[in-house]
């Protein structure tokens, strides 16, 4: 018996070992953090307890903008994305010709390297001396002057990044769609079909309510993910974020940690602990609404 | 009246070819913009340099195509390093992973010891702790140790993955129990029960996690910019970000193109190869990152 | 409503390279009368599914036509057609509520024929009445037995007064038990509606106990069709005499001389009219008379009693399968000590088939 608890434990070593030092101390850790004033990582010393920190970030413009930006970025992708998802998978799922290639196209960007393909749509959107780029090419199609999408007005960067995030995340809605899709029985189809059910009356009345548990999955962890995006803005407007107005808040708390303006983990943590205090309350809320809605 | 149901027969008939024509154009247009970046480029990449600069209006083909930027997007930035770099992390960081998680999971789903099962709730609320409250002192641990610059400090803080060991204990779990006992009639280690019948058994759980695994590595961006200052242990991520701020200078786009599609080529390799499994995978998994 | 099948023939394409293209329906030509209830019989893939759904409108046939009364509903979408169809799983919508199912067909009525919310209600009450599910309206499919989602099923394919119900395997989900209380209550629910019903069973059982009239099918074609009593009475071909009955039917190599039918050298029956054939002979195990001096004579195997009846089991080299059941009454004695039995036959429950096409061949009994 004691050699058998023995091995259990020996075979869960190296994983309480690792989530030990990476997930666990860091988590207490960084509250701690969050309520020590001044702290010097040079130095490990710091001068007092409070919440400073909180009251610091709360004030700084940087993050504020962050905010700000953060919650434009998710209000604006989180439900656009799951509808264009939506859409697209609906359509995948009712053709029946060259269904696998749109699939496969559509996945690509999953797999793709965020940093990279945002240096793309950097040059597709950019207007500089030597090309207006592509986009303001076709715009002007349409009789609107050029704009500088990565360089220019606080609306046009952020559109771009809306677009490139919704880019980003639509493979992985459209693939978990599609497959919530497949799943409702033809059957019920045919049971519609009998009755004469409208196409508009089969998609409200059953499909959507069929796949409602995976669209509510996919909406909390949309919300998540928005809440977290970072890497997206880098790819498109370089690492110093806060110049191009553009930071998020994990970018002001890499930007806090390191960097330039680096060097006070105190703020980044306490930048932390508001997010996650945000996405949980975000999560809580979603998870009632969905109580609410989704069937089963 | 029967002729009345024909007529609206007829248009039924009709408005379905409307509606699936126009799920097609639908389903078209954003197949070109997912395609669009991926063929720009490839095109840019392969553009002359004083071509591309003196294209006001830039052109959606070239009669002109050339390798140079290529050769100047190894030679004037180590973008070989990078990818070597990238290589050896991600290797390094899906093998230890296994090597972690599966035991783990094979403890939780077959062997029976007191805490276990305190100890997987413990791991499963560790599930719902967001990566970004944890890398703040990890950050500093990494940099305490003396680890920045290291492989050591990039590899260890991404080896384990409460996700993924939760994902292959459910699988292992679904093995029947008869099999174990079975093999412990005839005398079988548990080591050897779990390398010759659990793990082939979920092989393709072990074949997804290792995908998913790789994916992120290659893609990781937001660590090892924090622990790597130096160039010679940036991975690709970072160091497209080093090409595009200090690199070629800002203008020599065609080169910057080449290195980006010499970063994005090998996951596509690997994505178009196991298309399926991936794609499958991806949705069994359930996450992103 | 009666239901015309013209010349039906249902073609599914080939999807491989090398497959054959499949005939799930060949030349299906029959007449459903009014109000009757007739079970579509046969093996998995003899193509009754295939009919219901021609006939429900899901499949378009390849060639033919398809009459409701002397309405040509052939190129008419399923509801146009006015069908109500219970599907094999019910297909009942897991996320609404059993008055939910039910009035849903209801919400697809357009124009003139639009009901409002409580005349859905009510409506749907009356037909929960009639199948005795009023007390369950509020409940989810899941938490009801498979007896009561499939009288759900059939509420919801009732509730537009369809013309013609259809059922697909209506019973093969429920246990033994259910499945013979809700055979019964088809049958009744069908008489107060007098609605056409048409049902795909490969049960015998179920298809001989509660129809108005049986088609048997195999390999897409029909077979026979005819009440229940005849078709047991008088199959059509070997096929037909296999299929009905239990225990089933027993079969022997069988040759006809001079009017006399020989099963080995035993001349067990006289079969006045057939010509001097191979013949394959068919005999239903009550078909079998205990007999001291009777001319067919089997090696003894056993005898089960089953309360009202024995049955005899005995071989004989010429049964096509390894034994032959007979049932007899339980007043008579078999004598378990005799190595051999010995029967005579009753000249209506053996039938004789061609050896070549497996038709049946008609014999005088005098």
């Amino acid at each position: 018996m004691e050699n058998r608890n023995l091995k259990g434990w020996l075979y869960l070593l190296p994983a309480i070992l690792f989530l030990g030092v990476f997930m666990v101390y860091p988590l207490i850790d960084v509250f701690v953090y969050s309520f020590e004033e001044g702290y010097n990582s040079a130095s490990q010393t710091f001068f007092g307890t409070g919440l400073y920190n909180y009251s610091y970030i709360l004030h700084d413009p940087y993050f504020l903008q962050a905010l700000k930006n953060t919650f434009i970025l998710v209000i604006v992708t989180v439900p656009l994305s799951t509808l264009i998802a939506l859409g697209i998978s609906y359509g995948l799922s009712s053709i029946k010709a060259l269904r696998e290639l749109y699939q496969t196209i559509f996945f690509l960007p999953y797999v793709t390297n965020t940093l990279a393909v945002g240096l793309v749509f950097m040059i597709l959107f950019q207007k500089n001396a030597y090309t207006d780029g592509l986009v303001n090419l076709i715009l002007g199609l349409f009789g609107m002057s050029p704009i500088d999408f990565i360089d220019g007005p606080y609306w046009a960067k952020m559109f771009v990044l809306c677009f490139y995030t919704v880019w980003v995340v639509l493979p992985f809605k459209i693939l978990i769609l599609t497959s919530a899709l497949a799943s409702v029985s033809e059957e019920y189809y045919n049971a519609a079909k009998i009755d004469g059910t409208r196409p508009f009356r089969i998609f409200r009345k059953i499909t959507l309510p069929m796949i409602s548990p995976m669209l509510f999955y996919l909406i909390i962890t949309g919300f998540i993910g928005a809440f977290k995006a970072y890497s997206d803005a880098v790819a498109l407007f370089g690492t110093n974020l806060n110049a191009a107005e553009m930071n998020t808040i994990v970018g002001y708390v890499y930007d806090m940690l390191y960097g330039n303006s680096g060097g006070y983990p105190s703020y980044a943590s306490a930048a932390a602990i508001v997010l996650f205090a945000i996405v949980l309350t975000i999560t809580c809320i979603n998870l009632l609404v969905s109580k609410k809605y989704v069937h089963y | 009246m029967n002729r009345d149901i024909i007529r609206s027969e007829r248009a039924a008939k009709a408005r379905s070819t409307v509606r699936s024509t126009v799920t097609y154009i639908i389903l078209t247009v954003w197949a070109i913009i997912v395609l669009f970046p991926f063929y720009w480029m490839i095109l840019t990449s392969v553009k002359e340099y004083a071509s591309y600069n003196s294209e006001y209006i830039p052109k959606f083909f070239t009669l002109s195509p050339t390798l140079e930027n290529y050769s100047s997007a190894f030679t004037a930035v180590p973008l070989a390093k990078y990818f070597l770099n990238t290589v050896i992390f991600t290797v390094a960081t899906t093998a230890l992973m296994l090597i972690v998680i599966i035991p783990a999971a094979f403890a939780f789903s077959r062997l029976n010891f007191r805490g276990r099962d305190a100890v997987f709730t413990l791991f499963l609320s560790l599930m719902m702790i967001p990566y970004e409250l944890v890398v703040i002192t990890n950050y500093t641990t990494i940099t305490n140790l003396d680890l920045r610059n290291t492989f050591t400090g990039l590899i260890l803080p991404s080896v384990t993955s409460v996700f993924y060991i939760y994902l292959l204990k459910e699988n292992f779990a679904q093995i029947p129990d008869e099999l174990y006992y079975a093999a412990k009639v005839d005398g079988t280690k548990d080591l050897k029960y779990l390398f010759k019948v659990m793990l082939p058994i979920c092989r393709p759980t072990v074949i997804t996690i290792t995908v998913l695994k790789v994916i992120e590595c290659w893609n990781s961006y937001v660590w090892p910019r924090l622990v790597t200052d130096d160039p010679n242990y940036y991975l690709v991520s970072n160091g497209i970000q080093e090409i595009r701020e200090n690199g070629f200078g800002r203008e020599n786009i065609p080169a910057m193109m080449a290195a980006v599609v010499v970063i994005s080529a090998p996951l596509i390799i690997l994505f178009l190869i196991f298309r399926k499994k991936i794609m499958e995978g991806v949705a069994r998994g359930g996450t992103k990152g | 409503m009666k239901v015309v099948l013209q010349h039906i023939t249902k073609i599914f394409p080939a999807k491989g390279r090398n497959a054959k293209d499949t005939v799930a329906a060949n030349d299906l030509d029959f007449e459903i009368p009014d109000g009757e209830l007739i079970a579509l019989l046969g093996p998995s893939g003899c193509g009754k599914s295939t009919a219901l759904n021609l006939i429900s409108g899901l499949l378009k046939p390849t060639e033919g036509r398809i009459f409701f009364g002397d309405d040509d509903v052939t190129d008419l979408p399923p509801e146009n057609r006015g069908v109500g169809l219970v599907f094999q799983n019910y297909a009942l919508y897991p996320h609404l509520s059993v008055m939910d199912n039910i009035i849903f067909p209801l919400g697809n009525l357009r124009g003139k024929e639009k009901m409002s919310k409580p005349e859905m209600r009510a409506k749907a009450h009356e037909i929960a009445k009639l199948v005795q599910i009023d007390e369950l309206m509020e409940r989810k499919p899941a938490e009801l037995s498979g007896g009561q989602q499939q009288r759900v099923a059939i509420a919801r394919a009732l509730v537009k007064m369809p013309r013609v119900l259809l059922l697909d395997e209506p019973l093969s989900n429920l246990d033994a038990r259910l499945r013979l209380q809700t055979r019964e209550e088809i049958k009744r629910i069908q008489r107060e509606t007098g609605i056409t019903t048409v049902f795909v069973t490969h049960d015998q059982d179920e298809a001989m106990s509660i129809s108005d009239r049986i088609i048997v099918m195999k390999t897409g074609i029909v077979q026979q069709i005819g009440k229940p009593q005849e078709v047991y009475d008088s199959p059509a071909n070997l096929f037909v005499a296999n299929f009905l009955g239990t225990p089933p039917i027993n079969v022997f190599s069988a040759r006809v001389a001079g009017e006399k039918l020989y099963i080995g050298s035993d001349a067990v029956l006289n079969v006045k009219g057939a010509a001097d054939q191979e013949v394959t002979a068919t005999v239903r195990p009550e078909g079998f008379i205990l007999d001291e001096n009777g001319p067919f004579v089997c090696k003894l195997g056993g005898v089960e009693v089953m309360g009202r009846d024995i049955s005899v089991v005995s071989t004989n080299e010429n049964s096509v399968n390894p034994t032959i059941r007979s049932i007899i009454s339980a007043e008579s004695r078999v004598d378990t000590s005799s190595p051999t039995v010995r029967f005579s036959l009753k000249p209506n429950k053996v039938f004789l088939f061609s050896k070549q096409t497996e038709e049946r061949i008609n014999f005088g009994t005098v």
